[in-house]
């Protein structure tokens, strides 16, 4: 399988990552290799194999329900380029 | 072609935000209402090297809602990140469930419209899955930029998902209302719809009857009170009926519904339908559920709405419209219990009659729930039991009511005594006011001599005025009509 340029360039709009002619052209031919990976992989018989969302065989480790954390509002609004009553202001959006 | 020629498909998806203290992948607190951004964590605000753990509180409360329902709870379930761009998403992903989700299956019965033309459904559900909530953006005028609160961000939400097996906006509001009174009853959810604690997405398409395939449907996004839902599924049918009417064909799209014009409008199309690209998120293992931890949440379960229904209506002989009145909400349930267990099971029908009755009514008028009632359960089995023993009429009984909803007394034995509300039962008190009515009302005897029928009852309303209403209707009828000899 190969990827065409209008299918990179859907996949850099939907990363919101802008993408020249010739980048195009240069990450088309990268993505490309990733796929021959994948078929590579593919070639192996995996009949009878359970598929994994994770590579180890291990469960989530969970929490108790107890409020941990404090307001901690002011440290992290320091490094926001900018705030206003308590908010952190975003260039309009609609949707 | 008239309306009647189309069957109309409704599926719901509901996202109940469960109350836990704390959010479903950080320590920080889920108060409604906090200042903007204090309980937004590192977690929440997605600052760089940070890692989510799952809170067991929100699990426990996705296997209680499984269980409640009939449903496959999984032993293994698996978070994914559904991604996209939005600043009050500030991963650029939300964590979700998406081959794998914590509940498969299940159902609810719903009773549908009223007296006769009641009938029960089942709607299937097809999951439910464990998702954290986006933050909140603000588009007043911040100098033209949009105010991001992130406290929201990370609040457990558990999304609903039904079978499309609703056929008409009443069985999806019936539904609705249903699984509302549901996560209330197995408490895992305020319900708050005015807080957002419980939104729906309806999916509506509409088909020739008979048709097996579906038709190509629309959702309606964020529908935030049952009125509304009924009202976008009612235009959102009509306007697809009117359009493939007219020539048209529906496209799939999202809508919005505006409350203001009571119509919906296209949000985006299938086209622009984003591109969600789920993958299983590497920062959380699968989710393992014990056979013994399921064990455990069903032994602390309450009894659910249906066995509720069943042992009132096996236990106290109510009827099945009473049990269901009864056991719409988990504080009607708990206050008629309360009321029955103060004045016995042998009252349970009175005191069915009391709640669903007069004290609804009065409830209604002065806008209040029930658990805000002025008259306690106590108070109420005090009443009814008072009308048991022949101490008061019934008429006089709402008055004793009226009494204590005013607080003019702490229980009805003493506002009948305070009032001086005792029936009258002692036969020569009868007698004489009867005798006094006769000798007052000679034209109505005249009448009822003369074979006017109406006369009588004329003359008992006379005599039950002159007892203040204390003495017992049937006493007075008794009496009067020895006294006429009739």
């Amino acid at each position: 399988m190969s990827l065409s340029n209008e299918q990179v360039g859907h996949i850099a709009r939907l990363a919101r990552i802008a993408l020249s002619d010739a980048e195009v052209d240069a990450t088309r031919a990268k993505l490309n290799g990733i796929f021959d990976l994948i078929e590579q992989m593919q070639a192996v018989d995996t009949t009878g194999v359970e598929p994994m969302s994770h590579p180890q065989e291990l469960a989530t480790r969970l929490r108790e329900d107890v409020v941990t954390e404090t307001n901690r509002c002011e440290a992290f609004q320091k490094v926001a380029p900018q705030t206003e009553a308590g908010l952190y202001l975003v260039p309009k959006v609609i949707e | 072609m008239s309306r009647t020629d189309w069957e109309v498909v409704i599926g719901l998806e509901v996202h109940a935000q469960l109350n836990t203290a704390s959010k479903i992948f950080s320590g920080a607190s889920t108060a409604f209402g906090a200042e903007p951004n204090v309980q937004a964590s590192a977690v929440d605000i997605a600052l760089p090297g940070v890692l989510p753990v799952l809170n067991r509180g929100a699990v426990e409360r996705a296997i209680r809602f499984g269980l409640a329902i009939g449903a496959h709870v999984a032993d293994k379930s698996v978070f994914a990140r559904k991604n996209y761009f939005y600043p009050d998403l500030p991963k650029g992903y939300q964590i979700s469930q998406m081959d794998l989700p914590v509940v498969v299956g299940g159902a609810i019965t719903i009773r549908v419209g009223e007296g006769e033309q009641a009938y029960e459904k089942t709607v299937r559900l097809t999951r439910a899955h464990l998702e954290e909530d986006a933050g909140k953006s603000l588009h007043e005028d911040f100098h033209g930029m949009t105010g991001i609160d992130l406290n929201r961000a990370g609040t457990p939400l558990l999304e609903i998902v039904s079978e499309p097996d609703m056929r008409s906006s009443a069985e999806a509001v019936a539904y609705a209302r249903a699984l509302h009174a549901l996560v209330r009853w197995i408490d895992i959810c305020d319900g708050n719809m005015q807080e957002g604690s419980f939104r729906c997405d309806a999916n509506v398409s509409v088909r020739k009857k008979g048709a097996t395939e579906f038709g190509t449907r629309r959702e309606i996004k964020n529908l935030n009170s049952f009125r509304f839902l009924q009202q976008a599924i009612d235009y959102e049918v009509q306007w697809q009926i009117d359009t493939i009417e007219d020539g048209g064909r529906i496209q799939q799209a999202t809508v919005l519904f505006d409350p203001d014009t009571g119509e919906t409008r296209m949000m985006r199309s299938k086209e622009d339908a984003h591109d969600y690209r789920y993958f299983p998120d590497p920062d959380l293992l699968p989710l393992m559920i014990s056979d013994e931890w399921k064990a455990r949440v069903q032994a602390a379960m309450p009894e659910l709405p249906g066995a509720m229904k069943a042992r009132f209506m096996d236990a106290w002989g109510l009827s099945a419209y009473d049990a269901t009145t009864l056991t719409a909400s988990k504080e009607v349930a708990d206050f008629y219990q309360a009321t029955v267990s103060a004045a016995g099971a042998a009252l349970a029908k009175p005191c069915a009659n009391w709640v669903m009755g007069d004290l609804a009514a009065r409830l209604n008028k002065a806008e209040l729930d029930i658990g805000a009632s002025p008259v306690s359960p106590a108070q109420l089995a005090g009443l009814v039991a008072r009308i048991a023993d022949n101490t008061i009429s019934n008429a006089i009984a709402k008055k004793v009511f009226e009494a204590l909803w005013n607080g003019e007394g702490t229980t009805a034995d003493e506002v009948i005594d305070k009032q001086g509300l005792k029936q009258v039962t002692d036969t020569g008190a009868i007698e004489a006011m009867i005798d006094e009515v006769l000798a007052a009302n000679q034209k109505s005897v005249d009448e009822f001599r003369a074979g006017k029928e109406k006369a009588f009852n004329a003359l008992v309303g006379q005599v039950m005025k002159a007892s203040k209403g204390k003495a017992s209707p049937a006493q007075v009828n008794e009496l009067l009509k020895k006294k006429l000899g009739a």
